[in-house]
């Protein structure tokens, strides 16, 4: 099967998955079969398209043409690869771990659950396979608007209000900003297909490129750069397989994945550096990783906590995309990976206490390690990547920003990283030492581990999170064509 | 043989089956004659829009009197355009009527409904064929005079009011309009409109063109309910039988705004009106406080017909909008969106009409709950909602493409936002809608609400369906589009 084909299916299995789950509706262990051979058929299409890309192929297709000029289209390109090959890896760990925590919490409605899940991540394949912006922002309001019913999961009116936030600030940030820059785009350079090198150099002015690109910067919501950052927090009423899966990987990974991929193939890597249009954005995401950090520390819900964590956590991946060097875009990709496999670990355990525990309070912590060792062995992994520190993830993707920080002479985002690491560690620490070293306080409820399902799907996360660590060769090897390194 | 004649048959077959329709004494039998008619009207339509995408200008003389003497009707791409959307709207809602009317009115009153639909149906096909500017006032009043009848048989009283004060807004319409042909007629001495854009020029700088272009635009824009001569459409709209006001909301602005077209475009010539005169910065502010005020206020309003009837005011501020903005890609948007717009308030005034048809009235908070009773009927409302937010996929996006394109040409950047920025307003009042119905509890008193029949749902459906698939496959809507404006610019 040709590359562009394996793509094409890879999307239509969640859609097709989605409509077996609907089928399956009274029938759970038939739906979770069903869901659990999706995610993994898909894994297997998208890892197949692996050895192609490694070797410098770009598999395309073009399947339709909605108004001349504005084609459906798909390429595969490093970046994409790699963010489909994440998410699609993750989806299989969390329909695991959904399964626990779904059932162990009666859940409602399961079915739709993994209705929309489903189609969530066929949305998020074709953001990454996205070969123009105008298929990029087809499937970025597809992703909003299938994430926007397991936002409101619960029905109560706090998940309704979070509902609210969550549509309104996304697709409003999309349509007024996001969308303008991509009539722009169209318009000035005659095309929105993504080219190496970037596609509006020596078109607009250096003046127009920095409006172009604050326009795309915030207007992608889902990055949540400061003052757009908003709804992600107020997403955490969800479920947490929702929280882990998509307001740590797809949904928000699909919104830095886009700001890196407009940088490198929109507005160009070069011609930033060249004019210079860009540099205020080191400045934006610089400062959304501080504040975030700070918010993130008064947090005593540990679901809160962890949303400002990925907050920050994600304007990380575009400071060190503005910092507009090759090295910078590889510490950009990585960190897009490292991030993922960290924070769902970090949200699976959350969920796990949860439902064990039924505890969801910071405060409430102390001593739980001894009763979960597993769940919390693997929340200090998650953190140790969070902070940077080996054998973590984390500390790869951050060694190759300050790297690229120093090399560059960005002396603002080297403070940046260095403070914000200090700030991750005096927020996630003690939440740690709490865990394993302080005494239980009397009186709490009689409790084991979580379910087994989710204590899989956590250490396998935690897992992945070393294994990034100790084997990077895939993820770098990917991020460093992507810069045009050999 | 028969071909030369579609545009005389286009307009006389539903004039001569109106009174046939009158005297079948059974609504049955008066639905079925009329839904034939109506379903022979697309097909004309279309071999029309056909004829002229090949062969260029259709010119007919109705009793072969040449024209200027003669009626002539003359079809160019952009009323073929309109012909085929009104025809077609007027086809897929008639299968819709039948159930829908008996549960509305009584058994003797839908003779009338159908004679009245056919009248209405003559009328606004006629405003779109001919090519006589007194012609078109004799066809607007026919579809005027109708459409009060069928407004003033909705279920309740307040539907005589609602029919009362559109009969008086639009007589007032009705006689700017022939006042301002007057005047043109007075200083040309023709009510042809190829004649007229021939003759114009040489008197153009003179007071009484003025005066007839000033009364003619007030006229028409009474007529397609620019804000803010559209206070009688809420009201109307909301009153009506629902499939009166799915019918009227797709078709009658429409055929307005076509002569709006018509007359800035081609009798005045778009450099006349758009550019020399003071007109398009008064209209473009007219056009932006639609799509704002409109837009507001339905997010503000309760019961859903009336709000859907706000937010057709304010869609009708979007296309007046790409006529303002006076450029290929604008009028593209424009009439466009007048297709669009066309199909997506039809598809949510279906869907509604078909929730009345259950409940009674639909109000906001009538409908908590109700996903789970009808889940058909409020998934066509979530995607209908999702084509007014303008999201990739659907035609709102296509619309919407167009006028920020347009805006971008001109550098004006603060419409391009505004533009953007408004449909997030479509997203508060369509939200509120699928929030009420998927997340809100279900009072006890809808247990026994349920799904429509299938002959209003599949209906509704099809122009649901026509929402994406023109969404996704522009080539019918966008490419006619913009050959239209290209004709009614005069570029090649």
């Amino acid at each position: 099967m040709s590359g562009a084909a394996t793509m094409l299916l890879a999307m239509a299995v969640p859609l097709a998955g989605a409509l077996l789950i609907a089928l399956s509706h009274g029938r759970p262990n038939q739906r979770e079969a069903v869901t659990l051979v999706t995610a993994a058929v898909m894994f297997g299409l998208v890892a197949s398209l692996v050895p192609e890309v490694m070797a410098g192929g770009r598999p395309a297709t073009q399947p339709w043409t909605v108004l001349p000029g504005l084609d459906l289209q798909f390429v595969l390109e490093p970046l994409g690869m790699l963010f489909a090959l994440v998410a699609s890896f993750l989806w299989i760990v969390n329909s695991i771990y959904s399964i626990g925590y779904m059932r162990a919490n009666q859940e409602p409605r399961q079915t739709s659950f993994y209705v929309f899940f489903a189609l969530a991540l066929s949305a998020t394949l074709g953001i990454a396979f996205a070969g123009n912006l105008f298929t990029l922002f087809l499937f970025y309001e597809m992703l909003t608007l299938s994430t926007y019913p397991l936002v409101t999961h619960k029905r109560t009116d706090e998940a309704l209000r979070a509902g609210r936030m969550y549509l309104l600030l996304l697709i409003g940030s999309s349509i007024v900003l996001f969308l303008p820059a991509i009539v722009w785009v169209s318009w000035a350079a005659g095309t929105t297909t993504f080219a190496p090198g970037g596609i509006v150099a020596g078109v607009l002015t250096p003046g127009e490129t920095g409006w172009l690109l604050a326009l795309f910067a915030f207007g992608i919501g889902k990055a949540a750069i400061m003052p757009m950052h908003r709804w992600l927090p107020a997403a955490m009423v969800a479920p947490t397989p929702v929280s882990a899966l998509l307001h740590a990987v797809a949904v928000v990974k699909a919104g830095v994945f886009s700001i890196v991929k407009i940088t490198v193939y929109v507005v160009g890597v070069d011609n930033l550096a060249r004019v210079g249009a860009g540099d205020w954005l080191v400045y934006a995401a610089g400062t959304t990783v501080i504040v975030a950090s700070l918010i993130a520390l008064a947090q005593d819900n540990l679901k809160r906590r962890l949303a400002y964590s990925t907050v920050s956590q994600l304007s990380y991946v575009v400071l060190a995309a503005a910092i507009f060097t090759p090295v910078s875009i590889v510490a950009a990709a990585l960190h897009i990976a490292a991030h993922a496999f960290g924070k769902i670990t970090l949200f699976f355990a959350a969920g796990s206490i949860y439902t064990a525990a039924h505890k969801t309070e910071v405060s409430e912590l102390d001593g739980i390690g001894r009763r979960m060792p597993w769940t919390m062995g693997a929340f200090a992994i998650g953190a140790l990547s969070m902070i940077g520190v080996p054998p973590a993830a984390g500390f790869i993707s951050k060694w190759y920003m300050a790297g690229a920080a120093l090399a560059a002479g960005e002396n603002f985002a080297l403070a940046v990283i260095v403070l914000s690491t200090l700030l991750n560690a005096a927020y996630f620490v003690p939440i740690v030492y709490a865990a394993f070293l302080k005494p239980e306080p009397a009186g709490g409820p009689d409790h084991g581990e979580a379910p087994w399902p989710m204590v899989v799907a956590l250490v396998a996360t935690a897992a992945g999170t070393v294994l990034l660590f100790l084997l990077p060769n895939l993820p770098l090897s990917l991020a460093r064509q992507l810069a045009g390194l050999p | 043989m028969i071909a030369t004649h579609l545009p005389a048959l286009q307009v006389v077959i539903p004039l001569l089956a109106a009174p046939i329709c009158a005297m079948l004494r059974r609504g049955s039998h008066a639905w079925a004659w009329a839904t034939v008619v109506s379903w022979t009207m697309p097909v004309i339509a279309v071999a029309i829009l056909l004829q002229v995408l090949e062969g260029g200008t259709i010119s007919y003389w109705i009793g072969s009197w040449e024209p200027p003497w003669g009626i002539e009707y003359r079809i160019d791409t952009a009323n073929a355009f309109v012909l085929v959307l009104v025809s077609a709207i007027g086809a897929v809602v008639m299968p819709y009527a039948r159930a829908s009317l008996e549960r509305e009115m009584p058994a003797d009153r839908q003779v009338w409904y159908y004679t009245m639909y056919l009248l209405c149906l003559t009328g606004l096909l006629g405003m779109a064929a001919t090519g006589d500017a007194f012609n078109v006032f004799v066809f607007m009043e026919i579809a005027s005079l109708s459409s009060y009848v069928l407004i003033a048989l909705g279920r309740d009283r307040r539907a005589l009011v609602a029919a009362y004060q559109y009969l008086i807004v639009g007589t007032i319409g009705a006689t700017f309009y022939v006042i301002g042909v007057g005047f043109l007629y007075v200083m040309t001495g023709t009510l042809n409109i190829a004649d007229l854009a021939e003759r114009l020029p040489l008197v153009e700088n003179q007071r009484p063109v003025f005066v007839g272009l000033a009364f003619l635009t007030v006229g028409l824009s009474l007529k397609l309910a620019l804000f803010p001569l559209h206070f009688w459409l809420p009201g109307a709209y909301a009153h009506a039988p629902s499939v009166a006001t799915a019918f009227l909301a797709a078709s009658a602005t429409k055929v307005a705004i076509y002569l709006m077209l018509r007359f800035f475009f081609t009798v005045f010539g778009a450099s006349y009106p758009l550019a020399d005169l003071a007109i398009p910065a008064l209209w473009i502010a007219l056009s932006l406080a639609a799509i704002v005020l409109a837009s507001i206020t339905a997010i503000y309003e309760n019961d859903v017909k009336r709000m859907l009837a706000f937010s057709s005011v304010a869609q009708i501020g979007y296309i007046t909008l790409g006529i303002g903005l006076n450029s290929e890609a604008g009028l593209t948007g424009s009439i466009v969106h007048l297709f669009n717009h066309g199909l997506m308030k039809g598809a949510l005034f279906l869907l509604v009409g078909g929730i009345a048809y259950s409940t009674g009235a639909v109000t906001v908070d009538r409908i908590a709950g109700l996903a789970r009773r009808m889940p058909l009927t409020f998934a066509g409302l979530v995607i209908g909602g999702m084509s007014m937010v303008g999201v990739p996929g659907t035609v709102g996006f296509v619309s919407k493409w167009y006028l920020v394109l347009a805006a971008v040409e001109r550098g004006w950047w603060w419409l391009a936002v505004l533009i953007v920025a408004s449909s997030v307003l479509a997203l508060v009042y369509m939200g509120r809608l699928v929030e009420a119905a998927y997340f809100r509890p279900a009072p006890a008193s809808s247990a026994g609400d349920q799904e429509m029949p299938l002959s209003m749902l599949v209906p509704a459906w099809v122009l649901v369906g026509a929402c994406v698939y023109f969404g996704l496959d522009t080539g019918l809507t966008a490419e006619v589009a913009a050959q239209a404006a290209r004709g009614l610019l005069g570029t090649p």
